[in-house]
């Protein structure tokens, strides 16, 4: 084992001590801050895809935690109205079972992805990401003015919804239900990352020309891996619209593209544990410096000042040193 | 005589007023070096790119293995065959030796989008890659960090990534730049040995090894191949003489 999965290993102990702490002691918002961590990290490993493997600095990753959240929420508004979505040509009804609503959040983000990738892949640096960030925006903008789904201030859904043999209202299953989605991502992301795709792409990220020397187009690669980290995030903006139960345009906005993106950084780009602990670390100072002052996102710039500065390979990469290539 | 592997044929290229490939035509037949010389600013990268397919031609055609691949990009055509080693390592610096072998083998066998197995397992990629470095000699260093590999072993490595991809022409871009005297030397006897696996289109400034390794040469000056022939004839020829070899000796 290297040092790296050992850190890893322990930083999921940690996350699995602290709600069961919280749980035996009957601190429910302990464990709610728990869950905020998982999904947000899982929106994290979705970038991190992206970012990390592909060398891809997407600005625009809310416009797929967005369309996540509002894939539950037009879904769950629709059924605890009894107002069916459309009805002609073919009927279609909302609903309150998480697996539909994953599965449309899912494919709603990889489509958007597609659609999104295929446009700004053609371009790279600086343009990439301002193309990244105007869907983004685009898409925040459209959902303020769509008064269907409560504009502007968003849209409550009264009963969080449902997951075969659980109650998802009690904290502790909903905090399980997160913990195994976010740990079936690491895993699923892990594989990728030494699978010939993986390869492939991190090969693209340091030089395209050799990649296609070798007969393997970078378009390609960077485009399936734009779609894949899309809908991993998109998948982490539904779950995230079931936490609050609450959504709104701020999941589109440029601010939550930023925060996913600090989470991966904070923790370590192309780093597995990267957005696990950045994730974890942005809700801890959150929840601590939060307390103290209304400003705390200062000392979160200086943090993140100093990790881009001084600690490139963030939290995990300080603790673990230079990545060793994966044999 | 047998066919030739790759041929281009009135290739020109302008920007501008520039004139950078006029009219090139030029072949690469199995089993020679043919190599490509020419002084600084004559059009040869220029040139290379249109028959590595990073850049179209205003007119004229590139064929390969007898296929006019005029309109297919780098990838297509390095699927094709087409083993290219760039003046720049192209690299992935960060990945070990092995890794980039790994990468070329793949490329070979395609398959690339494949998401689960680990593909530094895979048997039959790991064999190709090891076998080529074994043939370039880099077979110790395949666990080393390649950002740690000095400037030839690099060289070699282009060559090893190369190796894997069973090419069936070679296209070398200045494979000695930055190499020392030795390391020149240690290069033009493998690139030698490797004519016999498929032949080579050397861009090449060093003239020590271009006229011990080439079975032709062609030199281009002005974006014109002003002649091509064997390295006596070259040396002979009064025009290149006056339009490079001279220069040189003067400068």
């Amino acid at each position: 084992m290297t040092r790296e999965s050992y850190i890893n290993a322990g930083l999921t102990f940690l996350l699995v001590l602290v709600p069961f702490w919280a749980w035996s002691t009957g601190q429910a918002y302990i464990l709610t801050l728990c869950t905020k961590v998982a999904i947000l990290a899982l929106a994290g490993v979705g970038l991190n895809i992206a970012l990390g493997l592909g060398g891809l600095v997407s600005f625009g990753h809310a416009a797929f935690f967005g369309i996540g959240g509002y894939a539950m929420g037009i879904l769950a508004s629709h059924a605890q109205t009894f107002d069916p979505i459309m009805d002609w040509p073919i009927l279609i009804e909302g609903t309150k079972s998480m697996p539909v609503i994953w599965l449309v959040a899912v494919v709603a983000s990889s489509l958007a992805a597609l659609l999104i990738g295929a446009l700004s892949l053609r371009t790279s640096g600086v343009y990439f990401i301002m193309i990244t960030l105007a869907f983004g925006q685009m898409l925040y903008y459209f959902t303020i003015g769509w008064p269907a789904y409560g504009g502007e201030d968003g849209l409550s859904i009264y009963v969080r919804n449902s997951f075969p043999g659980l109650n998802t209202l009690v904290p502790v299953q909903f905090l399980i239900l997160s913990y195994v989605v976010l740990g079936l991502a690491l895993l699923f992301s892990a594989r990728l990352a030494r699978a010939p795709f993986g390869l492939a792409l991190t090969a693209a990220r340091q030089n395209a020309d050799r990649v296609e020397t070798v007969g393997i187009a970078p378009y390609r690669l960077r485009l399936v891996a734009f779609v894949i980290s899309g809908s991993i995030t998109g998948l982490a903006g539904a779950l995230f619209a079931d936490l609050n139960r609450f959504i709104s345009p701020t999941m589109f906005s440029w601010h939550t593209s930023g925060e996913i993106m600090i989470f991966v950084i904070l923790g370590g780009v192309g780093r597995l544990y990267g957005p696990v602990a950045g994730a974890a670390l942005f809700i801890l100072l959150e929840h601590l410096l939060g307390g103290v002052s209304e400003y705390w996102k200062i000392f979160l710039g200086a943090l993140l000042l100093a990790v881009v500065l001084f600690a490139r390979g963030g939290l995990i990469g300080t603790l673990a040193g230079r990545e060793v290539a994966h044999g | 005589m047998a066919e030739p592997l790759l041929q281009t044929r009135g290739i020109t290229k302008s920007f501008g007023a520039l004139t950078a490939s006029d009219a090139i035509s030029l072949d690469l037949r199995p089993g020679e070096i043919h190599a490509l010389i020419g002084p600084n600013g004559a059009g040869k990268s220029t040139l290379i790119k249109q028959i590595a397919g990073n850049m179209k031609p205003d007119s004229g055609t590139v064929h390969f293995l007898g296929q006019d691949v005029t309109a297919l990009d780098t990838v297509a055509r390095a699927r094709l065959g087409l083993g290219r080693t760039f003046q720049i390592s192209a690299l992935a610096m960060d990945f070990t030796v092995l890794q980039n072998a790994v990468l070329g083998a793949l490329g070979a066998r395609g398959g690339v989008m494949r998401f689960f197995r680990p593909v530094m397992k895979d048997r039959a990629l790991l064999e190709r890659a090891h076998e080529a470095l074994e043939c370039v000699g880099l077979q110790d260093h395949a666990a080393m960090r390649t950002a740690e590999l000095s400037h030839g072993q690099r060289r070699q490595l282009e060559v090893a990534v190369a190796l894997t991809l069973k090419p069936k022409a070679f296209l070398m871009d200045e494979p000695m730049a930055g190499l020392g005297a030795g390391g020149s030397k240690r290069l033009t006897g493998f690139l030698d040995g490797l004519r016999a696996e498929a032949p080579i289109l050397l861009v090449e400034h060093d003239m020590d090894a271009v006229f011990a390794l080439a079975d032709r040469i062609s030199v281009l000056v002005y974006g014109q191949v002003i002649a091509t022939g064997t390295a006596d004839e070259i040396r002979a020829n009064p025009d290149v003489r006056r339009a490079y070899l001279g220069e040189e000796d003067a400068a």
